[in-house]
């Protein structure tokens, strides 16, 4: 069974919802990377997503698209972070998914992709610009081996595009809460319940909810409605912010700790 | 069969490359332009203000002068330059604009490079009553100060994109995510045959208009069809407008012309389809400048509608399949054509179109003089007056 279906059955016994962190690979270094994956392990983080960092980003504020230039201009590659997973699996067994967008994948070929990431312990990916509309070569390799395609659901998706995504989406299925891009914002949605249940009238599988969340109050919310919370530009901000700091990597555990308590109460 | 097909696709290019958030939005978009393409009422409409508000016909000229002083084939002009806004992309807006509101959306936003689609979208914002907001990378915000000024006159926002090379390519990025945010209430008018389906097909559609033109005025002028037909390409929607009715006639052979920028060795170029590979960028898989790890790289091209990485999905399938030929000229090979034009025919080009014309001059004396080219002179050349001053002035010194 894979690492992430794993978890969430382990969660469900324990009548617990998942905190799933973003943070950008490379950003501040990948040894940086490494320590603070290790770091949110042990602070109760669930799952880790690694952004892959483009040129790019259309679906990213600005939070993340500063990470993204900064991991970019110390030269960060795919290749590398999928190296870094591999090192990672010494170490840890956190289930482990890349978010990136289409372009580096198809670039480095999506076979290839497919296969060097279920041989160094990647879980799944989470491709924003790549509707499974245009997956089906993914979604085929990954069958293969057993690896997650994890697609996206929004609130302007209608139930047609719900059933399909659910057919395609393996691990769970990533609900963007707002029509916008990346981001904290200060409130969730007033729909953001609705939504999730209308989801769940078409779904069995786990639905995580994420874009705009960063308080441990907005993960106690979501944790009541969905299996999981996914935190992004909130804890890349809190990384930017305390990087010169001697105590760096305890300070953005201390934050992403209370967002784990909160989404495992 | 008729291209693209239900999912977009031409050949292996093409399709719906965006967030899920935009899906629903495109599938309404496509149903809603399907609609309209059936509704006599609106294409009796944007007939109308086609040729009531932006003053199509545009003429196919005969560039005696130019004919004469290249000593190569019989050139006429397809003067897209002379529609209301002063250049083609007007077409595309008109079509689009009508479309806002039959959807009922009150706000159109757009990317604009050179400024010519942004300013033809302020128009129809103006002359539709929408709310409109255009996407200009900063660096483009200082080379076409005019375009910008006409933009704010008539009514519209101009947002500043600082990010990444500051240019088209970021003016479009800030767009998808505006749109992203927004999508409930604003269409986002692309302003070329690129992004997501059905974008390459509608914009495709709305700017054909001008090879219908050209191919009913060549047959009355010439009473035979033109042996090439050259325009420039960026995104292509100019060209792509000039070829599409054209496609079947297989003894009419197309030439796009990408800017070299400083020579396509310098690797300072945006000759996508020369020198890119096939990549997703904006919506569309396509040929794409980009590096060994697919990050997408800066174009340049002293003409600020040429300078993008990406190119629209259908010119890489004409690519693929072989019917249209594409080559480069660079940025000096351009201002040479400029000046040229002004000087032989009393007509100031558009640095886009200096390209196609560029080209032309280096070539003609390779075609027969029975051959007959029809150049799209896509736009007018006031916008760049000041930039290419101040390169004639550097390249004295």
């Amino acid at each position: 069974m894979n690492r992430i279906d794993k978890k969430f059955k382990e969660l469900k016994k324990k009548k617990q919802k998942a905190l799933i962190a973003f943070l950008t690979a490379g950003d501040f270094g990948l040894s940086t990377t490494k320590k603070l994956v290790l770091e949110f392990d042990r602070r109760g983080v669930d799952i880790i997503e690694l952004g892959v960092p483009f040129s790019d980003p259309v679906a990213d504020g600005p939070t993340i698209q500063a990470s993204s230039e900064r991991a970019l201009k110390r030269g960060t590659k795919l290749k590398d972070i999928i190296k870094l997973v591999k090192d990672l699996r010494r170490s840890t067994c956190i289930p482990v998914i890349l978010m990136g967008y289409y372009n580096p994948v198809l670039k480095y070929g999506l076979k290839k992709f497919v296969s060097d990431c279920a041989g160094n312990g990647v879980d799944g990916v989470i491709i924003p610009d790549l509707p499974p509309d245009e997956a089906e070569d993914l979604v085929a390799e990954a069958k293969k081996r057993d690896f997650a395609t994890i697609f996206l659901l929004s609130p302007t998706s209608t139930p047609d595009r719900i059933r399909l995504v659910s057919k395609k989406s393996k691990g769970f299925i990533y609900y963007v809460s707002l029509t916008g891009i990346t981001g904290a914002r200060a409130n969730l949605p007033k729909e953001l319940a609705s939504r999730v249940r209308l989801i769940k009238r078409y779904s069995d599988k786990p639905v995580c909810v994420g874009f705009g969340v960063s308080r441990p109050g907005q993960v106690r919310e979501i944790a009541k409605m969905a299996e999981g919370v996914i935190v992004g530009s909130a804890i890349v901000k809190e990384i930017e912010k305390n990087s010169k700091r001697k105590d760096f990597i305890k300070l953005v555990g201390d934050y992403v700790q209370k967002l784990a308590e909160a989404s495992h109460q | 069969m008729k291209l693209p097909d239900k999912k977009g696709h031409f050949g292996v290019f093409g399709g719906k490359y965006v967030p899920e958030t935009l899906m629903t939005a495109l599938d309404e978009l496509e149903r809603e332009y399907a609609a309209a393409k059936k509704d006599k009422k609106f294409r009796k409409l944007l007939d109308y203000y086609l040729s009531d508000f932006a003053g199509r016909p545009s003429v196919l000229y005969y560039a005696r002068r130019l004919t004469e002083k290249l000593k190569g084939p019989k050139i006429y002009l397809k003067r897209e330059d002379l529609n209301h806004t002063g250049s083609h992309k007007i077409n595309n807006t008109l079509g689009q604009g009508l479309l806002t509101l039959r959807m009922g959306k009150k706000r159109i936003i757009a990317e604009t490079g050179a400024g010519q689609h942004g300013v033809a979208t302020a128009t129809v914002a103006a002359l539709f009553g929408l709310e409109c907001e255009v996407f200009m990378g900063e660096e483009d915000i200082k080379r076409q100060a005019l375009n910008v000024f006409r933009m704010r006159l008539l009514g519209s926002k101009v947002t500043s994109v600082s990010s990444g090379s500051k240019t088209l390519k970021d003016a479009m990025n800030e767009a998808m995510r505006d749109w992203v945010t927004n999508v409930r209430s604003t269409h986002y008018c692309i302003g070329s045959v690129a992004g997501p389906h059905p974008f390459p097909m509608m914009v495709r559609d709305f700017q054909s208009v001008i090879g219908k033109e050209t191919k009913r005025q060549i047959l009355k002028l010439e009473g035979r069809l033109p042996d090439y037909l050259l325009a420039c390409v960026g995104g292509g929607s100019n060209s792509m407008g000039l070829f599409y009715n054209f496609f079947n006639d297989k003894k009419v052979k197309f030439i796009g012309v990408e800017a070299a920028g400083r020579g396509l060795s310098t690797g300072l170029h945006a000759a996508t389809l020369e020198k890119g590979e096939v990549g997703v960028l904006h919506g569309s898989k396509s040929y794409l400048l980009q590096d060994k790890a697919g990050q997408v790289k800066i174009a340049h091209s002293i003409s600020a509608g040429l300078d993008y990485p990406g190119v629209g999905p259908e010119h890489a399938y004409f690519k693929s399949i072989g019917r249209a030929k594409y080559v480069s000229v660079t940025d000096d090979e351009a201002l040479d054509a400029f000046q040229l034009l002004s000087e032989t025919e009393g007509i100031i080009p558009a640095l886009e179109s200096s390209h196609a014309i560029a080209y032309l001059a280096k070539h003609a004396r390779k075609h027969k003089k029975s051959d007959i080219v029809v150049v799209c002179l896509s736009g007018r050349g006031d916008k760049d007056v000041d930039m290419v001053s101040k390169a004639l002035a550097s390249r004295k010194r």
